[in-house]
């Protein structure tokens, strides 16, 4: 079957998709978006966390068909997603700058060049990345919960991070990162 | 495979009627658990999701009737005053992802025991109303569960809304797992105070064959009570009334063995559960009753 959904703002179209398969694997394997991990495929890890309407779900309980003409953003998606917020609607390309706009190349094996969102900023500041496996799912759940809740006590932050597993850091650097990463939004850095 | 994507519930129930064997899917938590596993091939995935009013609630007079893929986010967020015991079980539902896509229509239709909305529906009381081309029933939850992830439903029938009984008194809910977060029940047990009817009900997951609720503590309990006049005088509950109320709890369970726990630690533990909901609910009904007397 055809799926046509919007992934990180651009209209996609996944062709061949088998009724079966999780959004997941469509964003990974058919759409060449493989910053969501694909770990446990049961809900246990978090590490496939993508918005879906807003909403942080784990892609590998989505079926495919579900997300038909819906919007999602992942992890790619995230410095975008967060800059489009942190301007409102009044954000745009001028029309001189689009004019102007040539592709280049994005470095995407370091991340050198490219921008980041607030969060995956305050996940390197605060060393909060190790083997990086479960980094995707957690940019993903600590920005929406910024999002929703710009002042979270360590208890919010557990809470809001509870379904995403690290089996490297002992979780500490994350919440110190989440924390970096609000104190900083609500000082307008 | 066949990926059915009714518009609205009457599509929803024709697609059904005409293939009985399709495996509806909403917050796809247990389906697709299921299919990534390779334990389940449905023939045919009958998607729910685009039937809006299953994400919908509304309060009446004397229950909520809470449409079949209202995610446990939303209970936890809106229902709290009418459905405590509700909101507390959806509390412990997996992770925050998870509720955001799961809902009580799924919980009824997988009927696993240790499903964590079961034994605070079978505490509050409640109806499910499940419909098919055929017309609409409504199964009382008592006579839901059938067998271990067997439920009461036709093959040609869907699950639309649960209608709970609101909270006439405070309700507890309790489970026992290895950490808060993520985790399958090893058992839990819910309790609800009915000080309108003077009644106590529960509810046991997770410890039996099905959801099951303990009739004779609760029974017993009921008499307890009425005999000592506790509703009126608002005293503590005595301490042997509710260890025979938790042994009869316990007793109430038929649990089994497996990799979570014994058999013989989920009936000791589903005893500490009965009488500590026992002991907060009661502590909270008793500080009601005291400030409704002080400011009369």
């Amino acid at each position: 079957m055809r799926v046509n959904f919007t992934v990180n703002g651009r209209p996609q179209e996944a062709d061949d998709v088998w009724e079966g398969e999780s959004l997941l694997y469509v964003l990974r394997e058919r759409l060449g978006l493989p910053g969501s991990k694909n770990a446990c495929e049961q809900g246990e890890c978090g590490s496939c966390t993508v918005r879906l309407d807003g909403v942080p779900v784990c892609s590998c309980l989505v079926a495919a068909g579900q997300v038909e003409g819906r919007d999602v953003v992942t992890v790619e998606g995230l410095a975008d997603f967060a800059k489009q917020r942190a301007c409102g609607s009044t954000c745009g390309t001028p029309l001189d700058e689009a004019k102007q706009w040539a592709a280049k190349g994005q470095d995407s094996q370091t991340g050198e060049g490219t921008e980041l969102s607030p969060i995956q900023q305050a996940f390197i500041d605060a060393g909060a990345v190790q083997c990086g496996f479960c980094t995707p799912g957690l940019l993903v759940a600590a920005d929406e919960m910024l999002e929703r809740n710009p002042n979270p006590t360590d208890a919010d932050i557990r809470e809001a991070l509870s379904g995403n597993l690290c089996r490297c850091t002992g979780y500490e650097k994350i919440m110190d990162a989440v924390r970096l990463a609000a104190a900083r939004q609500s000082e307008g850095v | 495979m066949d990926f059915l994507r009714p518009a609205s519930w009457e599509e929803a129930l024709a697609a059904k009627a005409e293939h009985p064997t399709a495996v509806p899917i909403a917050g796809g938590t247990d389906v697709m658990v299921e299919i990534n596993f390779d334990h389940r091939r449905p023939e045919y995935l009958l998607d729910l999701n685009r039937v809006t009013d299953l994400t919908e609630w509304e309060v009446g007079q004397d229950s909520v009737r809470l449409g079949a893929s209202v995610p446990y986010t939303r209970v936890m967020e809106n229902l709290r005053a009418e459905l405590p015991g509700l909101a507390l079980a959806s509390h412990t539902v997996a992770s925050p992802q998870i509720r955001n896509r799961g809902g009580v229509g799924g919980n009824l239709g997988t009927a696993s025991p240790a499903g964590d909305a079961h034994p605070a529906l079978l505490a509050a009381g409640a109806e499910v109303e499940v419909e098919s081309v055929r017309g609409s029933r409504l199964i009382p939850i008592d006579d839901f569960y059938t067998g271990v992830k067997r439920n009461a439903l036709a093959p040609d029938e869907l699950i639309r809304a649960v209608h709970i009984k609101k909270a006439d008194g405070p309700q507890q809910y309790s489970k026992v797992g290895t950490r808060n977060a993520m985790v399958i029940a090893v058992c839990a047990f819910g309790l609800a105070l009915h000080p309108e009817t003077r009644t106590v009900r529960t509810g046991i997951g997770s410890a039996a064959p099905t959801p099951v609720r303990a009739k004779a503590a609760e029974e017993f309990l009921n008499a307890a009570l009425e005999e000592g006049g506790f509703w009126d005088n608002g005293k503590i509950i005595t301490p042997s009334v509710a260890k025979q109320f938790a042994d009869l709890c316990a007793a109430a369970c038929n649990p089994i063995d497996d990799v979570r726990g014994t058999a013989s630690y989920r009936r000791h533990a589903v005893g500490i559960m009965a009488r500590r909901t026992l002991t907060w609910t009661w502590e909270s009904y008793r500080g009601t009753a005291a400030r409704t007397e002080g400011v009369a």
